[in-house]
């Protein structure tokens, strides 16, 4: 059985209109439209998209943070939405979250012992000071921190490091599920190889199933096994991490792959780009049928057409009746 | 790649901390303190401050008369014998019924600290509870909760304040009870504007995430980090509640014989200034003055030295 299933999960705000009236009914914001996928124990989903895709919402709604509109999210077998009161409290300490802005996740009042241990103390209010010292001492070792610091507040520490109090502050419950929300978009490339090798380490050592969240594939294909490639809520690609990074069907995962940078000047400069132009479009007015297809190179009339494109081919699903298989290189 | 939020590299990962003893953090409060300390107009005012308070504590202790007694050997002659005097022990003079000024100067400047420092008290504890709640709950109890401040507000207090010290007679509780029922309204305001930015920031979603109890997470991760503007607006308010209770008492509303404050205390020697006892008014008006000035200052200091730009 897959830790975590969800099954064509939507979750929908009401904005209100600006300058309305009180009663006039509320605009409806899809984020997320549609979406499924499995998450094997021990193993990484990577969810990929552009800013505004829908990611961070995907996240809330498994931490359970933001109620899903319809659709299922089965941790271990149990619908979230039908949890007993015992039941979201073990989901509470089994699912734990990593953010996006290292320094903004701490309260800049409190020091970081106290941040690091309030899972604890608001799981197990009975627990002995000195117990909750020691854990939190262990796991500050464990995410590479001098347990010594304890005292000191957030803001004394550089992003690397925040985003390291982050981590230990999820994983002292020992959870099951970690989701890593952008947990390196915010901090300088050289740090971001060391917080995701920490998170690989700490993910073979203690059994834990991740959800992996980037807005490009650059990151999340060294930790993923498998890759969710969304946009506007919709997922346009899926599949194994190999075949979506090297062989990429999508016109949008193309479009993604060819915008991050290859180091090798002469091979970029060569290569043809399929940039993506102009801006998402806004998710409270998403385009009919295809929603990619007012930025899609390849778009053709019927993209409009309001049906399922779902394809399969070798594994990996593709949202395109008109997808090409291409090589990474060369897109 | 990186979006290069964080200018600073983690140089700090590598700095080796010295392992066996803990380390002391600098908190945020810390460094607002030292900021506070830098300006010299903040420090000054507050160091009135200090003496004021001790002034109207334990300025009765030197007093040689007290408040209410009047001193019969000054009769018919006051304007010549109740002038300020050591000799007389009338450091201040005596007022227009022959009472020692200083002891009634002692007596006012307490009165009116308290109700300022009960207004801010009021404030600070109903109105950023109040604006606390109602911005993180948000939705239809921030709505009621935040239009009931609006009905509140736009009533003209003054004159119910008035209205109600004519009917119910004037008393120092009544005072009290008119200036707790505004002082909170703006604060409320302030709080819920805080917090709602606060509540959107991550570090409340991670508490959320983990369980923390709504009301838990108001006290532990809301009102600390609006605590400072709230002792910012606190201390301006304070001199504000001065000066309403002073205005009240100017109207002869205010504090009853044979208690006084600063602001009954100036409308009497007002009264008398035709007289030649200037003295009657100068003395009130100068710590009257002074408190307000250095309040001022103190909370000017304050919102310096606890401005959000440190974050
Ligand atoms: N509480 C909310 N109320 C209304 N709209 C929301 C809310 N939360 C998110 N949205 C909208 O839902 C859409 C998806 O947002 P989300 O934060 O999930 O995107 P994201 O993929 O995480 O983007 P980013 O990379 O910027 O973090 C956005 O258009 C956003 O404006
Ligand atoms: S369905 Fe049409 S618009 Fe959508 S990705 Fe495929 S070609 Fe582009
Ligand atoms: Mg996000």
């Amino acid at each position: 059985m897959s830790i975590l299933s969800v099954k064509d999960l939507r979750v929908t705000f009401d904005v209100p209109k600006r300058g309305a009236w009180p009663w006039t009914p509320p605009m409806k914001l899809q984020a997320v439209g549609g979406l499924s996928f499995d998450l094997e124990q021990g193993q990484t989903v990577g969810l990929v998209g552009e800013s505004g895709s829908g990611k961070s919402t995907v996240a809330r709604a498994i931490v359970g943070t933001v109620p899903a509109t319809s659709g299922q999210i089965l941790f271990e077998g149990t619908d979230l939405a039908s949890m007993s009161v015992g039941d979201r409290r073990r989901h509470r300490r089994d699912a734990q979250m990593v953010f996006q802005d290292p320094l903004a996740a701490l309260n800049p009042r409190m020091t970081v012992g106290d941040i690091v241990a309030e899972p604890l103390t608001t799981h197990y209010p009975e627990m002995k000071r000195a117990e909750v010292k020691k854990r939190v001492g262990e796991i500050m070792e464990r995410v590479g921190l001098l347990p010594n610091l304890v005292n000191r507040y957030p803001h004394e520490f550089s992003g690397g490091q925040c985003q390291r109090i982050g981590i230990a502050r999820a994983l002292i419950m020992r959870p099951k599920l970690l989701i890593c929300d952008e947990p390196v978009s915010a901090l300088d490339v050289s740090v971001q190889a060391q917080v995701v090798n920490l998170l690989k380490e700490l993910q073979r050592d203690m059994g834990l199933s991740m959800i992996f969240i980037a807005h490009d594939l650059s990151v999340v294909k060294h930790i993923s096994d498998e890759i969710v490639v969304m946009y506007l809520g919709r997922i346009m690609e899926a599949g194994p991490t190999h075949e979506v990074t090297t062989k990429p069907r999508h016109p949008y995962t193309q479009a993604l792959i060819s915008s991050v940078p290859i180091p090798d000047p002469v091979l970029e400069k060569a290569r043809p780009r399929p940039v993506l132009e102009g801006e998402l479009p806004s998710p409270l007015n998403p385009p009919s049928g295809c929603v990619f297809r007012t930025r899609c190179p390849k778009a053709r009339p019927d993209c409009a057409e309001p049906k399922d494109r779902r394809q399969y081919e070798n594994g990996v699903r593709v949202d395109c009746p008109y997808f090409e298989v291409k090589d990474a290189l060369a897109v | 790649m990186a979006k290069h939020a964080n200018p600073d590299a983690d140089i700090l990962d590598e700095v080796q901390e010295p392992v066996n003893e803990q380390v002391k953090g600098r908190s945020l409060w810390a460094d607002a303190r030292d900021r506070f300390f830098k300006n010299k107009a903040a420090v000054v005012g507050l160091i009135v401050l200090f003496f004021v308070t001790a002034f109207a504590i334990f300025g009765g202790l030197i007093s040689q008369y007290e408040p209410q007694t009047v001193d019969f050997s000054l009769m018919g002659a006051m304007a010549v014998n109740g002038s300020p005097s050591i000799e007389t022990g009338h450091y201040f003079g005596v007022d227009f019924e022959g009472r020692d000024l200083y002891a009634r100067v002692v007596q006012g400047t307490r009165v009116s600290l308290m109700v300022g420092v009960v207004g801010a008290l009021v404030a600070v504890v109903v109105g950023t509870l109040y604006g606390a709640i109602a911005g993180y709950l948000g939705g239809k109890t921030d709505d009621v909760m935040m239009r009931l401040v609006d009905v509140l507000m736009s009533i003209p207090f003054m004159f119910v304040l008035i209205l109600m010290l004519v009917i119910f007679g004037q008393s120092i509780f009544m005072l009290f009870l008119g200036i707790g029922l505004i002082a909170w309204l703006d604060m409320s305001r302030i709080a819920r504007g805080q917090t709602l930015s606060i509540k959107n920031k991550e570090f409340v979603e991670a508490a959320i995430a983990t369980g923390v109890r709504p009301l838990t997470i108001i006290l532990r991760h809301i009102v600390p980090n609006l605590l400072g503007i709230v002792i910012v607006y606190a201390t301006l308010l304070v001199p504000q509640m001065i000066i309403f209770e002073s205005f009240i008492s100017y109207l002869g509303l205010g504090v009853q014989e044979p208690s006084t404050s600063l602001g009954a205390l100036i409308r009497q020697g007002t009264q008398q200034m035709n007289n030649g006892t200037l003295w009657m008014l100068a003395y009130p008006l100068f710590f009257f003055l002074i408190t307000l000035f250095a309040f001022f200052f103190v909370g000017d200091g304050l919102r310096d030295a606890l401005d959000p730009k440190d974050r």
